[in-house]
Formats: C-alpha cells, structure tokens, sequence
C-alpha cells in the first residue's frame, strides 16, 4: 500500500516539474514578457539579464524558476500592477476563492447526500426521478448558466440577495455565488450516492442486519450510508476541477475579488507572469487534490487497508 | 375428502408431447438491433436527441431564410428586444421593454428581429444559428481528432506493449494530472484565439478517454493471440485490428465521442467568456454569451437566449449520450 | 430421535406471496402448510425458484420491498421461561416490530455467501455484539465477553483478537462461522440456515454442518435448512418438505420420504444424490425447464415435466395426501382412482444400495 502511496507522489512530483517547464518555455518565448519585450533599451535589458541571471545557461536558468516558485516567489506583476510582487496579489485573493469554493463544497455535498438518500430510498418514485431530473440538469448546465439566472431572478428582479460581492466579509453576498457553484456538486454527489445506495442496500450484509433485527435509522445510517460515502471520494477530483473552471466565469459574475478574476484579468491583458503564477497554483491544488484522494481512500476502505493474502 | 367432480378420463395418463414446457424463445437478434431498441424506450435520450436535431436543423437552414447575415451592422437598430410577427399579438415578445415600445423609438415599426438584436443591432437570430453552427463544428472536429488520435495511441500503446507501453502510459498519467484548465487557457493564450487554437486545446487532451479503452481491446486481443494463432495465420496486423478491435470498441468509443461535445461546447463558451474566444465579428454561442453578458441586466435576452440554446445542447447530448450509454449495456435497475 | 413433548413452535399456514416486477406479478409462493416442532431439523429442498428461500425470509419478516403477503399465517409460538406462552403471527406484524421482536432475538438466519455476508467496514466483534446491545441492552462489557465465548463455541481460535479484525481478514470457512456466532447472539428459538455450505469448500462444508450438529445439542435450538443438496439434508434433517414451483409437494419424516418417495420430482431429485455404489447405468431424470412463475397455471406446475402426468393434473392441483406417518405427498398418483405406479428401477436399486449402505442415520 505504501509502494502505491509512494508511487503516486513520484507521479505528482513529475507532472509537478513538467508543468513547471512547460510554464517556463512561455515565458521564454513569449513576446511581451520581461524577458523578451522588443521596447527594452539595451541598458534595461542589461539590468534584466543580470536581476533573472538571464545570461547563464537554460538548465540553470530553469532550476533557479523551480526554486523560485516553490519558494513562492512568482516574480512581479508586469502589466497589471507595475513590479508588484505576484505573491502579494495573489494572497488574499487565493483565500476569498478558497472560501467560496469551500463553502460550495460544503453545501454541495450535504445537499447531494440528503437527495442521494432520499432518492435511493424512494427510488422509482416521484422523488427519485425529481432527484434525477435535477442531477441532469446540475451535471449537463454550466455553472454561469446558473449564475446568471440566480443573479438576475432573485438578485435583480427580486432583489433578494446583493449582485455584487461584498469583500467585507458579508455572508448574503456570497450566497449566489456559492449555490450557483455547488449546482455541478449537488448533482454528481447526488446522483452517485443515490447508486452507491442502492449497490449496498441490495447487499447481503444489509439482509443480515435485517434478520439481526436493527432497526430501519441505523441499517440507513451506520450500514448504509457509512459503506456508501466511502466511494465517494472519488467524486472529489473531479468536482474540485469544475470549481475551478466554475470560479473563473462566476467571479467576473458577481464581481468576486478572487483567484479566477485575476487570473481572467492578466489574461486580458497579457501579464504572463501572473497568467504563470496563477496556472501553477491551479495545477498544485489539482494535482495535491489529487493525491489526496488517491491514498486517502486506500486507507478508509479497511478493505483495501487490510487486504491480506488469503487464508481461504 | 374433498367433493371434486371428477371427469371420467382424470385418471389416465396424459399423452402429452414431450417438449410442452416453457420454451424460452431465444431469437436471435442483432446486438445493434438491440441496443436501437434499448434506445428508443427510453424517453428522455429520444427527446434530447430531437431537440439535438431541431436545434442542428435551425442551424444550419435559419441563417439562410433568415434574410440577414450575421455580421452586417445597423447602428439605428441597436439593443432591440425579441420582436416575433404572430406571438407579439399575445402580449409578449412584442419589442417592449418595461412599456416602452423599442420598436417605435428607433423607428423601426414593420420591421421584426425574432431574437432581438445586439448592441451593434446585428440580429441576433441570424447570429444565434451561425454561432450554434460554429461551436458545434468545432465540437465535431474535435470529436473526430479525438478519435483518430486516441485509437491510434491506444492502438499502438497495446500492440507494442512491453517498454514502449509503459512509456506511453506513463506520459499519459503526467498528461492527465495537468488540469485541463490550464492547459486550454495557456494554449489559446499563445496560439491567439481562433477556430484552430480552440479546437486544438479540445482535442488535445479528449482522446485520452478513448485510448484506453482501444488498448484495453488490444490488450485483450493479445492474450487471444497465441490461441488464434492458426487461424490468423496470413491476416495482416491491421486487418486483425480493423476485425477483432474495432467492433468491440465502437459502441464505447460512440458513447464517449457523445460526452465530448457538450463538454467541448462549454470549453468554448468558457473560453469567451473569459476573453480567449473567437475575434469579433465571428459569432459562437460562447462569443454571444460574452457580448450579451455586458448589458445582461439592462438586456437579459441577449445573454438569455444564446444561453438558452447552450444549456438545451448541452442536457440533450448529456441525455442522449447517457441513453446511448444504457442502450449499450443495460444494467439491471430494479431490486 | 422422537422428543417425548412434541411442541409446535412454529406454524405456516395458506402462506401466498407474490412479488411485483417490471414483468408483471410474481408468483412465488402458492400456499404453504407447515408445521416446526421444538428441537427438530427440518429441510426444506428445491430447485432455484421453488419458493424455499423465499419461505425462510417471509418467516423472518424480511422479504424484499416488491415482495406481497397474499394470504396465510406464520405463527410462532414462544414460551417464556417462566411457562407462560406467546403466540406471534408474523404475518400480521408491522416490520418494526418484528425487527425488534423476532429478528435475531427468536429467529434468526445463517446466509449463504460468508463473503458477502459481513460489513466489511465493522469490526467482527461489533457486529456479533450488534445484536445484543439492540434487544438486551447489554453493556458493552457483557457483550464483549458474550461475543467471545460464542466465537469459542463456535470453533474460533484466538477469540479476543479475532474481536478486532475485519470480515477481509478471514477465511470463508472463518466468516460464516462468524454469521453463525452473529446468528446464535440472541439465543433464538429457531434458526434458519439458507444454504449455509453452498458457498464453501467441501471439507469446510462438513465442518460447518459438524458445528451446527453440535449448537443444536448444546443449546436445543431448533434449526430448519434451506438447501437444494439432498446430501446435506441427508446428513442433518429429521424431517423434510420438498418444494416445486411455490408449493410443497412432498414432505414427511427423511426415511419415509428417503426411502418410499411417491413424487415424482422427489425421484428426480433422488437420482441426483452422488451414487456411492457405482451402479446405475441410465440415470432418471426430469426434462425440460423449471416453471415462469409469472405465469398461472391451472393444475400440477410439475405436469409438463412430469412423464406420469395424468388428465387430471392439467385441470386441478392435487391436494396433500397423507400416505402414512409423518408422510404427505401433493400428487394425483396418490389417489385411490389413480393406476398404480412404482419407483423407477434404477432408484428402487439406488435406494436399497442406500439402505444397505446405511447412509442415512436413524
């Protein structure tokens, strides 16, 4: 199991360094980085070479990147803020995302477990195929799609939450923002827990809890839900994928001062350094993520945590 | 006893046939035959795929009878709301907004834009069905790379197997950790937004999916080998892997290429909403989300009904695809 | 072998059952009567489809959720240790009360698959001790002791580490010794053993049954089996009831039904026994295919497989026939009006190679 463990990390640790190279060559080549603007004096670009060490060899060059970004040091902004350190602006941003996206975990994830069940338990019912039309939907529509209907039915026509984000830390603003951000969670946790459920309600070991004579609560609960969640960690990779593509187009929604608007912004106007720092962040995140729940879910299963032999 | 009236001939032995009992009528029907049918009993898949095909149709013969085209400019009709001949009897989709009677204000009172027009009073009909033509012709093209590059991998990954195998799936793991995300924004960002750019940074990742499955085939195909060996005697390598490999993998390679479009629909529209679309004055759905998105509050039908179109694309083929995927291997849904 | 008070502890009567599917009704249980008396063995024998399995979980009250009690009673009688008698239709109880009153407290069942029969994110020790914190309370404390000794009775080594370990950890032979541990927890009255060595190896099959011998004599359980291995029945059962298509057509005492079977599915499934002496040269056996239950039939289900079908059987189902003893048979041959029919030669000479043999214990 450790092999395995171990495995993955090495894994990770490649792509990790793959990126990074791939990050690296465009910054090299691109036009328009401080490394090859045309507008330069030949005396700027002196001082450059000297402050990045652009004069010594590409292997070095490289190493030293990787250094500084693992440090944390993603260089300064170009465009946007002028010689701005990119880990000052990155900072508080990352952690408004992070909220968000936390908070859309968090309520996606209840919210899917609650209709999962139900919808397992009342399967073939009206119940079930609501739980199924609205997993479709949540699965099939983006997230923006959802935010932009939230934001204008309830936020503009019935002015019931604020359109704009408030940084103030007001929880009413953030409300939009987050359900339009869970949608995608509600629906994959749903519809996997409400299959997970029904796989381990049809068990054998559920029929012999039942012949026990453990009543209905806790053969749901502690038999049921318990072996069914396990499972579900695997939805987790995916899910943190969609919120971060979901973070991009819902930030410049609602006017969120978060990772993905800066992230769209040096986009637009063509910061690569930050476009680099914030593309490398994303890929950690993922790939730890990731990692996670590659090993995380081999030591809650005691199945795959213990798997022995075989004395048969 | 029981008071039974007996007949006269109970008592004797049945000369029955023999073969009486239940016979299961087992016909033989082809696989395709079967997955059809699956297919058709399942409602939702069906209606998606007609809204698929309504919407197909609307794209591609709308812009022709429309009368307008999709990039011609009229300054005085600017910001027009969805005005339709016969539904604006009832009261709505009349070119109001809020009472005022838009129409009347650019004078422009016989003239009808079914979907409004935008702020360069481009119609938006026109535009909606030539964008919906473009993001599904780059959802095709990257369907069909994705094909051919992820069976030939899977292809050659299984059949060479051994270092080479490992090595091509080793590159496909690190392949797989980047985030798409970053991959498609860093790719269109240098490679200039464009039709080709989008499409690449859809395929380039896409395939990954199908090669698997291909080389899980191949791999499958191998372990037969050695037993078919006599009776493969003379088959060239490609004659094998177009007879053996490809039957068993169309149907899953069919129902991921379906998963794929709606997907590779949204990564353009993402794509312009984050400001890597196509250059104006192309139009694609994700172009018209993004323009009409400026004025969405004053405007909402011209965010709202490109919007619309992509969101009815994408449930249809997620439907249809999960249909497909049922009809091609039904699992048992009742206890 | 007799015991000298025959007390009934459990009565099925009229028991019809249907189950609703995508196709259509289900009928699987068309009228069983039968009775248990305390510290028998009875066995129940039949194709897959015959209805057994379903008889043992309508008497534990767990049918599946599609499944209808049609009509008919399931009564079991407790005695308390005191004297005083309690008679439950399980039928007319709601599903919580018979969870919490028969389940695992009176009845209690022993599953087919070990493998499949555990959570396999609990603890062996939690889940023996499940069930006794559920109806008796117990501390966790006099649980655990519980848990442990029954893991000794049941032929467990190691008790208090095997307390601790998860189903994954053990064998198959292991495991369902477990679900027998799991199953004896609560002191029931009766247990229900639905295939129990279908899933195992050959020798742990017999070690498996040895236990169950053994349970019984220790502690007077009184035990029916489920089975469609006449071998297995052979060994352990005094009293056996043979089921075809949801309706018993032959049942008595085993040397009465072992050794003068007058059904003739019960002769088709008696060639099927292994044939120790080696002497058969043609085998009997039954055509064709069991019967869709969905499906109503009027008369014998068995008839179209049946080479002795009468006229009569396509018209009526034959009723029980008491043919002496203990011994019922559902078969029109047992009519007096019926021509007289024999056991094939090929098992009358199985069976006196049988009897000569001795394979059966008295």
């Amino acid at each position: 199991m450790w092999r395995y463990a171990l495995k993955r990390v090495m894994i990770a640790f490649f792509t990790v360094t793959t990126i990074l190279l791939v990050l690296f060559l465009l910054l090299e080549l691109m036009p328009g980085t401080p490394f090859n603007d045309e507008k330069l004096t030949t005396q700027q670009k002196a001082v450059i070479m000297e402050t990045y060490g652009l004069n010594k060899p590409v292997l070095f060059r490289f190493t030293n990147y990787v250094r500084l970004m693992a440090k944390g040091d993603f260089g300064i902004s170009y465009t946007m803020e002028k010689n701005r350190p990119i880990a000052d602006m990155v900072g508080p941003r990352l952690g408004v995302s992070l909220a968000i996206g936390f908070q859309a975990v968090l309520l996606g994830t209840l919210i899917g477990i609650i209709l999962g069940v139900i919808a397992s338990l009342k399967h073939n019912s009206w119940m079930d195929s609501l739980a199924s039309v609205i997993a479709v939907c949540g699965v099939s529509i983006p997230s923006y799609v959802f935010a932009l209907a939230l934001a204008f039915l309830l936020g503009y026509k019935a002015r019931l939450f604020p359109i704009l984000y408030d940084p103030s830390g007001s929880v009413m603003s953030s409300i939009m923002p987050t359900i339009s951000l869970s949608m995608f969670t509600i629906a994959t946790v749903s519809r996997f827990l409400r299959s997970e459920m029904l796989d381990v309600l049809g068990s054998d070991y559920i029929l012999l809890a039942k012949a026990k004579g453990v009543d209905e609560g806790r053969l749901i609960l502690r038999h049921g839900l318990r072996n069914a969640l396990i499972p579900v960690i695997t939805v987790l990779g995916p899910l943190v994928v969609s919120l971060m593509t979901g973070s991009l187009v819902v930030e410049k929604i609602f006017a969120i001062p978060g990772l993905g608007s800066l992230f769209v912004t040096a986009i637009q106007v063509n910061d690569y350094n930050v476009v680099v720092a914030v593309a490398f962040i994303y890929s950690v995140m993922f790939i730890a993520v990731m990692l996670v729940v590659d090993i995380l879910y081999g030591i809650i299963d005691p199945r795959i945590r213990l798997a022995k032999g075989g004395e048969r | 006893m029981m008071d039974v009236a007996f007949r006269k001939d109970d008592f004797e032995f049945a000369a029955r046939a023999k073969d009486e009992y239940d016979s299961l009528d087992v016909s033989h029907e082809s696989f395709w035959k079967d997955v059809a049918v699956r297919f058709m009993k399942n409602k939702g898949a069906v209606l998606g795929a007609c809204i698929i095909a309504f919407i197909v149709a609307l794209a591609v013969f709308a812009p022709m009878f429309s009368g307008r085209t999709y990039k011609t400019v009229v300054i005085e009709h600017a910001s027009l709301p969805p005005r339709v001949p016969l539904v604006e009897k009832l009261g709505f989709m009349n070119g109001t907004v809020e009472g005022v009677d838009r129409y009347a204000e650019a004078e422009a009172k016989g003239v009808h834009y079914p979907f409004g027009t935008d702020t360069l009073g481009r119609d938006l009909w026109t535009r909606c069905w030539v964008g919906t033509r473009i993001s599904l012709y780059i959802a095709l093209l990257a369907m069909l790379i994705d094909i051919v590059i992820g069976m030939s991998f899977g292809m050659v990954s299984g059949f060479l197997g051994g270092k080479v195998d490992l090595a091509m799936q080793r590159f496909l793991e690190i392949l797989n950790g980047i985030p798409n995300l970053v991959i498609v924004t860093l790719l269109v960002l240098v490679l200039r937004p464009g039709i080709m750019s989008i499409t690449i940074a859809l395929f380039i990742k896409g395939w990954i999916g199908m090669s698997q499955v291909v080389r899980a085939q191949v791999l499958k195909l191998k372990e037969q080998e050695y037993v078919l060996a006599s009776r493969t005697l003379g088959t060239s390598t490609v004659n094998l892997l177009r007879r053996e490999v490809l039957p068993n993998v169309l149907g899953q390679v069919i129902i991921m290429s379906m998963f794929s479009i709606p997907n590779a629909i949204f990564t353009e529209s993402f794509l312009a909403f984050i400001g890597l679309g196509l250059q104006a004055p192309m139009a694609s759905l994700g172009v018209l989300i993004n323009d009409g998105f400026k004025s969405f509050l004053v405007y909402p039908h011209m965010v709202a009904i490109p919007t619309a179109v992509l969101a009815a694309l994408m449930l249809s083929f997620n439907i249809m695809a999960d249909g497909l995927r049922d009809a091609f291997d039904p699992k048992m849904k009742e206890m | 072998m007799d015991t000298p008070t025959r007390e009934r502890i459990l009565s099925i009567r009229d028991l019809d059952i249907s189950f609703a599917t995508s196709s259509g009704m289900l009928h699987a249980l068309r009228g069983i009567k039968l009775d248990l008396f305390r510290g028998e063995t009875v066995a129940i024998v039949g194709e897959s489809g015959s209805g057994k399995s379903v008889t043992a979980k309508a008497i534990m009250g767990i049918l599946s959720s599609n499944g209808r009690i049609n009509s008919g009673s399931i009564v079991y009688r407790h005695v308390a240790a005191d004297g005083g008698a309690r008679e439950y239709d399980i039928v007319r109880m709601s599903q919580k009360e018979v969870r919490s009153e028969i389940c695992g407290k009176r009845i209690a069942m022993v599953f087919q698959d070990p493998m499949t029969s555990l959570n396999p994110t609990m603890t062996i020790g939690r889940q023996i001790m499940e069930a006794m914190r559920y109806h008796y309370g117990r501390s966790r404390s006099e649980a655990r002791t519980r848990a442990e000794e029954l893991l000794a009775l049941v032929g467990i080594d190691n008790p208090g580490r095997r307390m601790r370990q998860y189903p994954n950890e053990l064998s198959g032979g292991m495991r369902q010794r477990v679900v027998i541990a799991i199953a004896l927890s609560c002191d029931p009255d009766i247990l229900i053993c639905d295939e129990p060595t279908t899933a195992l190896d050959v020798t742990v099959q017999a070690r498996i049954l040895e236990l169950i011998k053994d349970i019984q004599e220790k502690t007077r359980v009184t035990v029916i089996y489920i089975t469609h291995n006449l071998g297995v029945v052979a060994k352990v059962a005094d009293y056996v009831a043979v089921m075809y298509a949801g309706r018993i057509i032959e049942k008595g005492a085993i040397e009465e039904v072992f050794y003068d079977p007058r059904h003739p599915y019960t002769w088709g499934l008696l060639s099927s026994l292994p044939d120790t002496a080696g002497t058969a040269e043609r085998l009997y056996s039954i055509p064709g295919n069991p019967i869709n239950l969905l499906n109503e039939f009027p008369g014998d289900a068995f008839a179209p497989r049946n080479q002795l079908a009468l006229n009569i059987d396509y018209r009526l189902p034959p009723p029980m026939f008491n043919v002496g003893g203990k011994h019922r048979v559902a078969s029109w041959l047992a009519h007096e009006r019926s021509p007289k029919v024999g056991l094939p030669v090929e098992l009358r000479a199985r069976i006196q190679s049988m009897l000569s043999e001795n394979a059966l214990d008295a």
